[in-house]
C-alpha cells in the first residue's frame, strides 16, 4: 500500500491508520449493542444488521446521489431489523440468543437479496478530514485522513457514558438491565424500555454498517463484512459495558484487522489468511480471559442472559 | 397419608396418558407447520411487493424441489450435510448449549478428509473411506469440544465463541487449501490433491444420490437412540434442564457437555468428509458453502429432535434446490431462499411462545 518509502516503520504507522479506518463500524456496532444489553437484552443479530446497514445506505447513496440521506436511511433500516428483535423477543420464553441468530440469517439474505444491483454501480461516498496535512509524510497524511463518523463516534461514546451516569432516561435503562422486578415494582414498562434499546441498538449498528460500504473499503459486495458485527458483541463483554471502554476496544480490534494488509505492503504474504484471522483470535482471547466459570462477569446488567 | 390416598387418583389416570401423548405431539407438529405457513405468507407479501407473482414463485419452488426424480435427487443431495450439520447444533442443545459452529467443524473436517484421502491412496477403497471418515469426525470433533471447552471450563459463551472459532477455521482452512496443501494443478481454484477416483464415495443403487444420505440418516437414528434410550442421554437432558440440579446429583457435567459438543461437532466433520469424497473430490472454497448456517435453521425447526432433523432437512434442501429454478425462470437473486429461510426461522422462534398457551393440547386431569 502506503508504507513502501519508509520500510518496516511503516507498519506501526499503517496499524494506526488502519485502527482508526476500520474501528468506526466497530465503534458504532459496539455501542448499540452496549445500549441493548445495558437494557438487559443480547443482539447476536448485529452482524446481519450491519449488513443490512451497508447495502441500504449505498444504494440509497447511489439512488439521491448524497451519501448522508445514505447514512441516515442505513440507520432506520437497522432500526427496522432492531425493532423487530425487540418486539419478537418481548413473547414470553422466546430466547433473544436465538432470535439473534435468526436476526443474522434474515439481515444477510435481505441484503443479498435486495443489494443484488447495487454491485456493479458505483455510489458517492462519505467525504474524509485530512488532519495530517502538516506533516510532509505520504503515509502520516493518509493515516490520519478521517471520517467524520468517526469523530461522530467518540462524541456519541461520551454522551453515552454521560447518559448513562447522570441522566433519569440512562437510569431508567441501568435498572430495567439489572432487575426487572425493579423495574416493574417502579411502574416502568420493561419489554417496552428493551424494545426501544435494541431498536435505538440498531440504529447504530446500521449507521456502522453504512461506514463500510460508504467510506472504507467504500463499496458494496456480499464479502463486506466479515464479522464485525458479532466481534462488537464480545467487544462490548471486553470493554464491560462502558461506552468510553467500548471506544479503546474499537481501536484495539481495528488495529489487529489493519495488521494483514499493513504486514502485506512490506511484503510479508506468507500467513496472509492467517494474520487476517488475528481479530477473531484477539477476540476469543480476551473471552478467554475476561470470562469466568464461577461468577459473573464484573460490570454486567443483571438481567443478561449471556453472562449467567 | 395424603400419598396414599393419591395413588388410586394416579392410577385412574393410565388410560388418558396416550391421549395426552397425542396431544403434546399434536402440539409439537402443529406449532412449527403453522409457524412455516406464516412465514410462506409472509414470504409471498414480501414477493408481491417487488413486483413477482407470489404463485409462481411457490410453483417452481415445489417443481425445483420436489415435482421430478431429478428434482427429488437434488434435494436429497443438498439434504444430506444438511441433516449432519443440524446434528452439530441439535446434540449440544439437548445440554442446554446452542452451539453455532458447524461451519467451522465441516469445513476442517473436509479438509482432513481430503489429506487423508491423498495419502493413503492406492490403498483398498473402503479402508481410505472409513480413514477419511475417521479423520473428518475426529476434526470435526475436537473443534466444536473446543467450543464446549471453553464454556466450560472458562465461561466463555459458547454461542458467541463458536462462532468465532468458524471464522478462524474458514481461515485456517483457506491458509493451507491456498498454501501448503495446494495441489499445484489447481490453478483457478486452489484446491488440495485430489483423492483417487477409486475412493471416492458412490451413489446408492439405482438412484443420483451420494451415501452421504445414508450415513446422516443413521447418524440421526443413533441420535435418538443416545438421547432417548440410554443413561448417558438421559443425563444430557437432566443437564439441559437444569445445570445445578445436574450437579447436586452428582451428574459429570463437564464431560457431558464436552461429550455433546463432540457428537456434534463429528456429526458436522462427516458432512465435511461427505462433501469432499462424494461431490468435490478435494479441499476447495466449494466446501464454504453455507450447510453449517442452514443446519442451524433445520435444527431450530425440527427443535433438537434428531428423527425430525431428517424430513426437515429435506424441506430445506428442496428450498436450497429450487434457488437456481427462480433465478432462471424469474430474474430472482440466488439469495431469495435465504430470505424466505431467514423469514421461517424468526417465525419460528416467534413461535416458541405459543407451547403451552392452546387448551386443546395439555394433558387432561392434570
Amino acid at each position: 500500500m502506503e508504507s513502501e518509502a519508509l520500510g518496516w516503520y511503516g507498519v506501526p504507522i499503517a496499524v494506526l491508520g488502519g485502527a482508526i479506518r476500520v474501528s468506526t463500524p466497530f465503534l458504532f456496532v459496539s455501542l448499540g449493542e452496549c445500549l441493548t444489553e445495558r437494557s438487559g437484552r443480547i443482539n447476536l443479530g448485529l452482524e446481519g444488521v450491519l449488513v443490512m446497514g451497508a447495502m441500504s445506505g449505498y444504494a440509497v447513496s447511489f439512488l439521491t446521489g448524497n451519501a448522508w440521506v445514505g447514512v441516515l436511511v442505513a440507520g432506520l433500516a437497522g432500526m427496522a431489523l432492531g425493532l423487530l428483535h425487540g418486539l419478537v423477543c418481548s413473547l414470553a420464553r422466546v430466547s433473544d440468543i436465538a432470535v439473534g441468530i435468526g436476526l443474522m440469517l434474515l439481515g444477510t439474505g435481505l441484503a443479498f437479496f435486495l443489494g443484488k444491483p447495487y454491485v456493479q454501480p458505483k455510489a458517492p461516498t462519505l467525504p474524509a478530514l485530512h488532519l495530517g496535512d502538516w506533516s510532509a509524510s505520504p503515509q502520516i497524511q493518509a493515516a490520519l485522513q478521517i471520517n467524520v463518523l468517526f469523530l461522530a463516534g467518540i462524541a456519541l461514546a461520551i454522551a453515552m457514558a454521560w447518559a448513562f451516569r447522570a441522566t433519569r432516561w440512562g437510569l431508567i435503562v441501568r435498572m430495567v438491565g439489572d432487575s426487572a422486578d425493579a423495574a416493574r415494582a417502579m411502574g416502568y414498562p420493561v419489554a417496552a424500555v428493551r424494545t426501544l434499546c435494541t431498536a435505538a441498538g440498531g440504529f447504530l449498528a446500521g449507521v456502522g454498517g453504512s461506514f463500510l460500504s460508504l467510506y472504507y473499503p467504500g463499496s458494496w459486495n456480499e464479502g463486506l463484512s466479515s464479522g464485525q458485527g458479532l466481534m462488537a458483541v464480545a467487544l462490548v463483554i471486553f470493554a464491560r459495558w462502558r461506552p468510553l471502554a467500548c471506544f479503546w476496544a474499537a481501536l484495539l480490534f481495528g488495529g489487529a484487522g489493519a495488521i494483514g494488509p499493513a504486514l502485506q505492503s512490506v511484503g510479508v504474504t506468507g500467513g496472509y489468511y492467517l494474520f487476517n484471522a488475528a481479530p477473531y483470535v484477539l477476540t476469543l482471547a480476551i473471552m478467554i480471559f475476561t470470562s469466568s466459570p464461577n461468577r459473573t462477569l464484573a460490570g454486567a446488567p443483571g438481567e443478561l442472559s449471556v453472562t449467567r | 397419608m395424603e400419598a396414599v390416598a393419591a395413588l388410586p387418583a394416579n392410577a385412574g389416570t393410565r388410560a388418558p396418558l396416550a391421549s395426552d401423548a397425542v396431544r403434546r405431539a399434536a402440539e409439537g407438529l402443529l406449532i412449527p407447520l403453522g409457524a412455516l405457513a406464516v412465514s410462506m405468507l409472509l414470504f409471498g407479501v414480501f414477493v408481491l411487493v417487488l413486483g413477482k407473482d407470489p404463485i409462481a414463485v411457490y410453483q417452481l419452488i415445489w417443481k425445483g424441489a420436489f415435482s421430478t426424480s431429478f428434482a427429488w435427487q437434488n434435494t436429497l443431495q443438498r439434504a444430506a450435510p444438511l441433516i449432519l450439520t443440524a446434528l452439530c447444533v441439535a446434540i449440544p442443545a439437548r445440554a442446554g448449549l446452542i452451539v453455532i459452529g458447524a461451519e467451522g467443524a465441516l469445513v476442517l473436517g473436509g479438509l482432513a478428509a481430503a489429506v487423508s484421502g491423498h495419502l493413503l491412496s492406492g490403498h483398498a477403497p473402503l479402508a481410505v473411506q472409513l480413514a477419511m471418515a475417521l479423520a473428518a469426525m475426529t476434526t470435526g470433533a475436537a473443534w466444536i469440544a473446543l467450543a464446549g471447552g471453553l464454556r466450560h471450563f472458562r465461561g466463555v459463551n459458547e454461542t458467541i465463541g463458536s462462532l468465532l472459532l468458524t471464522y478462524i477455521a474458514i481461515a485456517l482452512f483457506n491458509h493451507f487449501v491456498e498454501g501448503p496443501l495446494r495441489d499445484p494443478a489447481s490453478l483457478n481454484k486452489p484446491s488440495t490433491m485430489p483423492i483417487d477416483e477409486a475412493s471416492m464415495v458412490g451413489n446408492l443403487p439405482g438412484l443420483d444420490v451420494h451415501w452421504g444420505l445414508v450415513f446422516g440418516v443413521v447418524f440421526c437414528l443413533a441420535c435418538h437412540v443416545l438421547v432417548r434410550h440410554t443413561v448417558a442421554g438421559f443425563a444430557l437432558r437432566v443437564v439441559g434442564g437444569n445445570v445445578r440440579a445436574a450437579r447436586l446429583a452428582g451428574l459429570p457435567v463437564g464431560a457431558l457437555i464436552l461429550g455433546s459438543c463432540a457428537v456434534g461437532g463429528a456429526a458436522a466433520g462427516l458432512a465435511g468428509m461427505v462433501e469432499v469424497a462424494a461431490v468435490h473430490g478435494s479441499a476447495n472454497a466449494s466446501l464454504i458453502a453455507g450447510y453449517g448456517y442452514a443446519g442451524i435453521l433445520v435444527a431450530f425447526i425440527a427443535r433438537h429432535n434428531p428423527l425430525a432433523i431428517v424430513p426437515v432437512a429435506i424441506l430445506v434442501g428442496g428450498i436450497n434446490a429450487s434457488g437456481s429454478i427462480l433465478q432462471r425462470r424469474l430474474d430472482l437473486p440466488d439469495a431469495t431462499v435465504l430470505v424466505l429461510q431467514g423469514i421461517a426461522f424468526m417465525a419460528i422462534l416467534a413461535a416458541e411462545t405459543l407451547y403451552g398457551r392452546a387448551r386443546l393440547f395439555q394433558p387432561r386431569g392434570a
